[in-house]
């Protein structure tokens, strides 16, 4: 495994500094003051190089770091949907509890690697336990709304971000002790994907996909940015139990979800009245700004691994 | 304030709103937006929405290290000095100052307090409601605000709306929700010559109110 790991460090290190040096050039060129793209095209870089380094590192504390790290992620990912969504003094504790016990206690069954409990407990427990609690308040209004509201913020940001370190404990044949490279291999994919898309959108974008949900994005983008992903997924072949053409399927249907993850993410904002869902990350927004493709994408990305790769 | 030596006086004081600061920024990664104003050194009365305990907190964490050590925070005497411990957190932890509500001799009167605290070149956070607000409005101010202007004009009156902290920590928890919060620095108040009392202090409430970021939302 060190060695793919190798290749991948070295791969997204090339990326990165090809992507810093271009910047460097073009923002060096432009008439100054630089325009917005601009500043926000190296703020983004910039932020890229963090989050490259925080899994790097993240890696090579291997499971626990993992674990830790999309704990975290979800901590954000959830505080960030509580607060832009409606709610009431009566919801405190219930609010206390998504934060004290569904974000450690599912990251718990991750980490035990209790598959039967781990898929249930916030779509079946939590899902009937908590609209309980709210009604035993007997605070009933705009109650349907309220209860929605916090059954998708647990759904997104723990259940479906719970879905990459869940890649851990899947038992592939013949790829033992490397499951790791899983995580990467859905992350460079997804996350790679979005960056084509914006590349391709803002190189060749004419048509509008959404005007009325997310105006930025086009066809061009959309349809240039998933195909390229699919070949990107190939190439990544030789890190994942796939097969080339098996790994750009994968990876072409991970993608999509992660296209529309992004879309319904940009529907909820809308709805909010936001642009961003916070200001975490610089250039970036939020947290679920950054992750709303992978949220999409892990949960059908490990049923597939699951399904037709494991014994 | 208390029989501690000075020098423990200022570690306690110091570590506490480091350590404040710290939990209140992992908890709502608060973050200032100055808009109107910007941050200085200069002797100013931070004027704000009330709805929690956390709001100082909240505040102060957005002011630098410097500025914190000579910022103080209002409280009521009636609620921080009821026991030894309140008392001691609010006054020797916190460095508020208390002022009571019911004030009997001159020497307690809030506004000689506050103003005592401003002749040390001191500078104050107040929250003009007078309380911590459960309702969906922001209350009437009380007069404290205009007395204090005329009494020190050249004090600065900054406007700082305090977001969603009503939701992070509603009067009566005491477990914070991790929610983001913001706080949104305005442009400074003065009273306009010859403007009267009523008039400065709606005029002042209303330059708080028009600082909130969602004024749509309705929680």
């Amino acid at each position: 495994m060190r060695h793919e790991i190798s290749i991948l460090i070295i791969g997204l290190f090339v990326v990165l500094s090809t992507a810093s040096v271009t910047a460097a050039i073009l923002s060096a060129r432009a008439p100054k003051p630089l325009s917005s793209t601009l500043v926000n095209l190296t703020q983004r870089i910039n932020a890229w190089w963090v989050m490259v380094a925080l899994m790097t590192v993240a890696f090579f504390f291997g499971r626990y770091g993992m674990t830790i790290l999309f704990a975290l992620i979800s901590f954000a990912a959830l505080r960030e949907f509580v607060t832009l969504t409606h709610s009431r003094r009566s919801d405190h504790w219930v609010l206390l509890g998504m934060f004290g016990i569904v974000i450690p206690f599912q990251y718990w069954l991750v980490w035990t690697a209790w598959y039967g409990l781990f898929v249930i407990f916030i779509p079946v427990y939590c899902f009937l336990l908590m609209p309980a609690i709210t009604a035993l308040h007997g605070d009933t209004e705009r109650f349907l709304e309220r209860v929605s509201a916090q059954q998708w913020a647990i759904m997104i940001s723990v259940y479906c971000v719970s879905h990459v370190p869940a890649l851990l404990t899947l038992n592939v044949p013949g790829f033992e002790d490397r499951n790791l490279l899983l995580i990467a291999f859905l992350i460079i994919v997804v996350q790679g994907s979005d960056v084509l898309q914006y590349i391709f959108g803002k190189l060749f974008g004419k048509h509008r996909f959404s005007p009325n949900v997310s105006p930025s994005k086009t066809w061009e983008g959309v349809i240039g940015g998933l195909v390229a992903s699919s070949f990107l997924g190939a190439l990544l072949a030789f890190i994942t139990p796939f097969s080339p053409l098996q790994a750009s399927a994968v990876a072409f249907i991970a993608c999509t979800m992660g296209f529309l993850g992004g879309l319904v993410a940009s529907a909820i904002k809308r709805d909010q009245g936001v642009k961003d869902w916070g200001h975490l990350i610089e250039g970036h927004g939020g947290m679920l700004d950054r992750t709303d493709s992978l949220v999409f994408a892990a949960p059908i990305f490990f049923h597939l691994v699951r399904y037709f790769w494991t014994v | 304030m208390s029989k501690l030596s000075l020098r423990t006086y200022t570690l306690l004081q110091t570590v506490t709103s480091v350590g404040l600061s710290a939990i209140a920024w992992a908890v709502t990664g608060v973050r200032p937006i100055w808009s109107g104003s910007e941050p200085s050194d200069r002797q100013r009365i931070y004027f704000a929405n009330h709805t929690s305990h956390g709001d100082f907190i909240l505040l102060s964490a957005c002011l630098s290290e410097a500025e914190r050590a000579k910022t103080h925070a209002i409280a009521a005497a009636e609620y921080w000095g009821k026991s030894r411990l309140r008392r001691f957190i609010a006054e020797d932890m916190l460095s508020s100052v208390l002022i009571s509500r019911q004030w009997t001799n001159e020497a307690e009167h809030p506004i000689s307090i506050m103003l005592s605290v401003l002749d040390q070149g001191h500078s104050l956070i107040i929250f003009p409601e007078g309380t911590r607000n459960t309702s969906d409005e922001l209350l009437p101010f009380r007069s404290g605000l205009y007395n204090l202007s005329m009494a020190r004009p050249d004090v600065e009156l900054i406007p700082c709306w305090i977001e969603n902290m009503s939701r992070v920590l509603p009067k009566g928890q005491f477990l914070p929700v991790p929610l983001l919060c913001r706080v949104v620095f305005g442009a400074p108040v003065a009273v306009a010559p010859g403007e009267e009392r009523r008039a400065f202090l709606q005029r002042a409430r209303a330059e708080l109110l028009a600082l909130d970021p969602r004024p749509d939302r309705d929680d």
